[in-house]
């Protein structure tokens, strides 16, 4: 009997949270809310720099800077909820981006077709890095590693290297960079597709049964598959709908810089893993919120603009954004660590 | 006993390469009761549970479920022959709050075009039918059916695992260890929560490896050596050191009368 009220006394002292185990219980239940602090905090500093920062017309600027990174950071934060990585998501934009307009352009295919082409080879894409990651049991590291150098050389071979410029490029494929100007702020249909692709994955994650799976998988992979989840089929499904995200950014790519290049895009893989880790989602899987990645995104192209308009040298401005990664992963951490 | 079993398997064989982990081995559970399955490492008890749940697939012998013949080829199998099986693993999904655990892998979509065609879940309804559960089970400790699991104790996870069999074992649960990984008033939760299973007449088969609590709960003990049934006993008639020293074959059990010769 004693032990007994020794143990209520005992559990009665824990449950007497301090400040920070509710800080840490609060960030734990929205991972997204560090960054969405610190991008308040940045907005107010780099507003008291520079007037024209908090400008309409600087945001949608910033917008258009961040929205191909956003929809890359999209696809890469379902993998990654799975515990996995796609190191070969920028590759395969621009692999589908070529082709795409380079079968319109050289081949005469109507651009619509081109573009159905074109996701199909996304999906294609991400279900081949699914297969290795499922079937083949390798690394998804490694799958996408190999996979990245694959897609890269594929851009070159198929398009010779060579540019479809923006005289030549169908107009159908330029449709996302038509934008609408209210008052000061430029909207462009780029950003919105971008919002609505994020409302789709955000609205798939949380309210059905997929999205549950998603989590789960990457939470603990064989407690998911002693619960009768079939793993390797949501694993499938989440590096092909990650495919299709990245096919349908390389439409994005093509309208915002009106032109298809195999040469860009490089630093798209880890720009998009920056984004989602900024935003909250784990690396380790099963924790994170789709649009604390859009916010972990918006973060970035923040401090860049910011920095700049404040006359911050490039150098510093990469220093400041490896600053923010290591702040991310730190909180991540802490919030992990005080659950286990 | 003049009750027809709920769950019989009859001479199980079952090897792997040249080990025989099953060599005719039978087990017999009837409504209601508690089977405590006990055996040294290496008796096959694992083996013999993997073919009731369809975990392995017998080489030969019969299961029977209410006397129908069942052969089950994956876990899927048994789960919908009303097969529940928690794992000494904790087989919960830390980061997920209770109710999306019961319901993990079995969730409940909405009614009409929200559920068919956009494929939304009945949250609210999973999580009242969560919360009827637990505390049905009486597990008065859980509060909140939204809290993650990873925020509960390890009585209260294995709990959340017992009350995810016991929602949709229709048939019979089989716990394998689970209180292994468990303190002593954790455990306790646990072995109550059996007994609250076996009130609701739901048969239930107990792996474990501990004697005392297998003597506290189980109706009868099925003890496996050697790849077969040794014995079964009960707790009334037999005491631990005999359960032990069939276990380890240093008392043999005539099968007729099922009295207990020492082996010199």
């Amino acid at each position: 009997m004693s032990t007994e009220v020794a143990y209520d006394a005992a559990t009665e002292f824990m449950n007497r949270d301090s400040f920070s185990t509710k800080v840490q219980n609060t960030l734990h239940r929205y991972p997204w809310l560090s960054s969405a602090i610190v991008l308040a905090i940045a907005l107010v500093v780099f507003g008291r720099f520079n007037e024209n920062f908090l400008t309409p017309n600087n945001f949608s600027l910033i917008l258009q800077q961040v929205a191909i990174v956003g929809a890359v950071a999209a696809g890469q934060t379902i993998i990654i909820l799975t515990a996995g990585i796609d190191l070969s998501c920028g590759a395969m934009t621009v692999f589908v981006a070529m082709v795409m307009a380079t079968l319109t352009f050289k081949n005469g295919v109507p651009p619509v077709l081109s573009f159905i082409i074109g996701l199909l080879l996304g999906v294609a894409s991400g279900a081949f890095n699914g297969f290795l990651v499922t079937k083949v049991k390798l690394p998804p590291f490694i799958v996408t590693l190999g996979t990245l150098n694959i897609f890269v050389a594929l851009t070159l071979i198929y398009s010779k290297g060579r540019t479809v410029r923006n005289t030549e490029v169908d107009p159908f494929f330029v449709l996302l960079g038509k934008y609408i100007d209210i008052g000061e702020f430029r909207i462009t249909t780029g950003v919105v597709a971008v919002i609505f692709l994020y409302l789709i994955l955000a609205f798939s994650l949380r309210f059905t049964g997929w999205g549950r799976h998603v989590y789960a998988v990457g939470d603990d992979i064989e407690a998911a598959r002693l619960a009768g989840i079939s793993v390797n089929r949501v694993l499938m499904s989440v590096y092909s709908l990650a495919g299709l995200v990245f096919a349908f950014t390389a439409w994005v790519q093509i309208g915002r810089v009106t032109a298809a290049s195999p040469n860009v895009g490089g630093d798209l893989n880890l720009d998009s893993i920056t984004a989602v880790v900024i935003g909250g989602t784990s690396l380790f899987g099963g924790r994170g919120a789709i649009f604390g990645s859009f916010l972990g995104a918006i973060l970035v192209g923040v401090f860049r603009n910011g920095l700049t308009l404040a006359g911050v040298d490039l150098y510093y401005q990469i220093l400041a954004v490896g600053v923010l990664i290591l702040f991310a992963v730190s909180v991540d951490q802490w919030i992990r660590k005080a659950r286990s | 006993m003049s009750k027809k079993p709920v769950l019989e398997a009859k001479n199980i064989l079952k090897t792997y390469g040249r080990v025989v982990a099953l060599d005719d081995a039978s087990l017999q559970l009837f409504p209601g009761e508690v089977l405590a399955v006990v055996g040294d490492n290496g008796a096959g008890k694992s083996t013999l549970i993997k073919c009731l749940t369809g975990a392995e697939v017998p080489d030969a012998g019969s299961i029977e479920i209410d006397g129908q013949e069942v052969h089950f080829r994956r876990p899927q199998d048994g789960r919908h022959a009303g097969i529940e099986t928690v794992y000494q693993t904790l087989a919960v999904s830390p980061a997920l709050d209770i109710a999306s655990n019961l319901f993990l892998g079995r969730e409940i979509r909405k009614k009409g075009p929200l559920g068919s065609i956009f494929r939304m879940l009945d949250q609210a309804g999973m999580k009242k039918a969560a919360k009827e559960e637990i505390m049905a089970l009486g597990i008065g400790t859980i509060q909140n059916i939204s809290q993650a699991v990873e925020t509960l104790s390890g009585g209260q996870r294995q709990a959340v695992a017992v009350a995810r069999a016991a929602t949709f074992g229709q048939k019979l649960i089989i716990l394998d260890e689970p209180t292994a990984a468990l303190g002593v008033r954790e455990s306790a939760q646990v072995l109550k929560l059996i007994q609250t299973l076996r009130d609701r007449g739901i048969p239930v088969i107990l792996i474990s490896h501990n004697m005392p609590q297998v003597f506290e709960v189980a109706d009868r003990i099925h003890v496996q050596r050697l790849g077969r049934r040794a014995a079964v006993v009960t707790p009334k008639t037999h005491t631990m050191n005999d359960v032990v020293g069939i276990m380890t074959g240093a008392l043999k059990v005539e099968e007729k009368d099922q009295t207990l010769q020492p082996i010199r």
